[in-house]
């Protein structure tokens, strides 16, 4: 039954953007640069999204837009069916930016408070959910100090609490993982999930790949102000052909010259075992097949897949140069 | 097959309270007219830029200045021939002048620039809240601001006067409330500023239009008087874009117990509350299109 709720909620769109396009005119000849140019995504309810690419590739952009902190040149967004920047929409929408910073002669606990107000969180209520929030990302010892001794990650901390504060349904992180230890890491990483699970939609950004890998339904990956490719992560790495290595012994020197037609690299000699690698399923049958015949001996057969970090290498690469 | 049993933990403290934060539409809200909720919102941020400049040294150096220097005329008056009450009127309210507007500037240069320099208003405003509203509680801040600190350093002014005179005329409160009248304006005009241009900026701006502002009437007069047509055209309109501040200057009448028309005054009222609403529009509409890099 839970699931039923889940595949209704997933047909549902939580973002949507239309040829979403930004540029900015710098300079004292107001030169344009295109951040963004023409982004169409989709974001779905009740999914993590990953939104990858390199530094400067113009994912803050995309997440002002989104939270109408800046304006599209030209293009449209919708977030939760509401144009770009409506009160309704924020209403329901959690921001944490990039590097937050906040007033610091506040202490955690005034700032949250503020916050809570600006959210219009009933009074009543207001202090237990700042508390409860702070616990769980534990900042709870924190609370009362002024923000100006808030050490990086503490700010970070601070900063999701904030974008939870109102109970949202959409959360947009910059870079939630930016600043933080490897626990901290972990922490956020649990955090997103526990988050997909009460039925909230995540949508957030990062530069560092296995942290996208590891809770994300979908990607999508952004070099220089494009999409160069979005899709459910399963899809995109398993379509991407992988190679597999086959551990073997006692497999005649002599003969190795002719496997070399089938291998994808030259065989490795690891002490009595070799490692060869073909590049899929129907050459390597024919490998067990010239195997069996001189009564090698087989180890182990891993199929290597493509991770996201050889993914996206691929698509950055050949844009990286100038 | 071995069968377990899960092992049942008690509920922990921390489980049972988290059960309200885990659930989508956990959270209860204050339910009330749309009005209302905006002008807390407003309020709000009022509030918070009024504890931001309560914490902020800079406010007691000047004021407790201001505290001195109004201490300071009440000396002067011991060691004057005349030794009368019109010398404490006349620097009272000139301190009151000039360090409230020394304030309104120092504050208000970074009201709203600084906010986007250091990246506060990023999560301010992606709160369910309009620009316009962001502005609105910005100016209404500074001026609860102003308000102490004029109202402490009219308190200790009213005192002296009292002490010297035996009574305080009430026309000393006018020229007080049209102080605060003209600190409006600055105030207005030095967020304006702060809304697209640097905090030094600001206030080289707002200090120019400032003088200017006391000296257009003059300047107006002088041109009528000597000027070319194109000269007179030009101070004509510079007349009339520029605030008049002489215009909130009551100040003669209160230390010399000098009669105020009323309906002058009330002119003057209508005209500063007006040019205020002028600009504090125009800031409202600069920030409403303006990106945040």
């Amino acid at each position: 039954m839970r699931r039923a709720v889940r595949a209704g909620a997933v047909s549902m769109t939580a973002i949507e953007t239309e040829n979403l396009t930004k540029e900015y005119r710098t300079g004292f000849l107001r030169k344009r640069i295109c951040v963004l140019s023409g982004l169409n995504l989709v974001v779905r309810r009740g999914e993590i999204f990953g939104y990858l690419g390199p530094n400067g590739a113009g994912k803050t952009t995309t997440l002002k837009l989104l939270m109408g902190l800046v304006r599209p040149t030209s293009g449209n967004a919708k977030v939760l069916e509401q144009p770009l920047g409506d009160v309704r929409a924020k209403q329901q929408v959690g921001f944490l930016p990039e590097q937050p910073y906040f007033y610091d002669y506040l202490t955690g606990r005034e700032l949250l408070n503020f916050y809570g107000q600006l959210v219009r969180l009933r009074r009543s209520d207001r202090q237990e959910r700042i508390e409860e929030l702070a616990h769980q990302l534990h900042i709870e010892s924190a609370l009362d100090l002024p923000l100006r001794k808030y050490s990086k990650g503490m700010l970070q901390r601070i900063g999701l609490v904030q974008a939870l504060l109102n109970d949202p349904k959409v959360v947009l992180l910059d870079e939630p993982m930016s600043g933080l230890d490897p626990i901290g890491r972990r922490e956020v990483r649990d955090l997103l999930l526990r988050l997909k699970e009460e039925g909230r939609t995540v949508f957030f950004s990062s530069h560092v790949i296995p942290d996208v890998e590891m809770v994300c339904d979908r990607v999508g990956i952004l070099v220089s102000g494009r999409l160069v490719a979005h899709g459910p992560l399963d899809e995109m790495l398993e379509a991407k052909v992988a190679s597999i290595e086959v551990t073997v012994s006692r497999f005649p020197r002599e003969m190795l010259h002719e496997l070399d037609p089938l291998l994808v690299r030259k065989p490795l000699t690891r002490g009595e075992r070799l490692l060869l690698t073909v590049k899929d399923e129907v050459i390597l049958a024919d490998l067990l097949a010239r195997l069996a015949d001189q009564k090698a001996c087989v180890h182990s057969i891993i199929p290597q897949r493509e991770g996201l970090e050889e993914y996206f290498l691929r698509h950055v690469q050949p844009r990286a140069g100038p | 097959m071995k069968t377990h049993s899960v092992p049942q933990f008690p509920q922990l403290v921390g489980e049972s309270r988290r059960a309200n934060v885990d659930r989508l539409g956990s959270a209860r809200f204050e339910e009330s007219p749309q009005l209302a909720g905006g002008f807390f919102k407003v309020w709000t941020i009022a509030l918070n830029t009024f504890k931001e400049a309560v914490r902020d040294r800079i406010l007691y150096a000047i004021l407790i200045f201001a505290l001195v220097m109004l201490a300071g005329s009440a000396i002067l008056v011991t060691i004057s021939v005349s030794g009368e009450g019109t010398i404490i009127k006349h620097l009272g309210l000139a301190c009151i002048s000039i360090f409230g507007t020394l304030i309104a500037l120092f504050l208000g240069i970074g009201l709203v620039s600084k906010e986007i320099e250091k990246r506060t208003v990023y999560t301010i405003i992606s709160k369910p809240i309009h620009r316009y509203q962001f502005i609105l509680g910005k100016y209404l801040g500074l001026l609860l601001t102003l308000l102490v600190n004029i109202g402490i350093m009219a308190l200790v002014l009213f005192g002296l006067a009292y002490l010297w005179e035996g009574i305080s005329s009430p026309r000393l409160l006018l020229a007080v409330l049209f102080i605060f009248l003209e600190l409006m304006i600055v105030t207005a005009l030095v967020m304006l500023f702060s809304t697209f241009s640097s905090p030094a900026l600001s206030a080289i701006f707002t200090l120019c239009l400032v003088v200017a502002g006391h000296l257009s009437a003059d300047l107006r007069l002088f041109a009528a008087r000597f000027g070319s047509a194109a000269t007179r055209l030009l101070a004509e309109a510079l007349y009339f874009l520029l605030p008049n501040l002489s215009r909130l200057n009551f100040k003669d009448q209160a230390v010399h117990g000098l009669g105020v028309n009323a309906g002058i005054a009330a002119l003057s009222f209508s005209y500063a509350l007006l040019y205020v609403a002028a600009l504090v529009l125009a800031a409202m509409t600069l920030f409403q299109w303006r990106d945040f890099k």
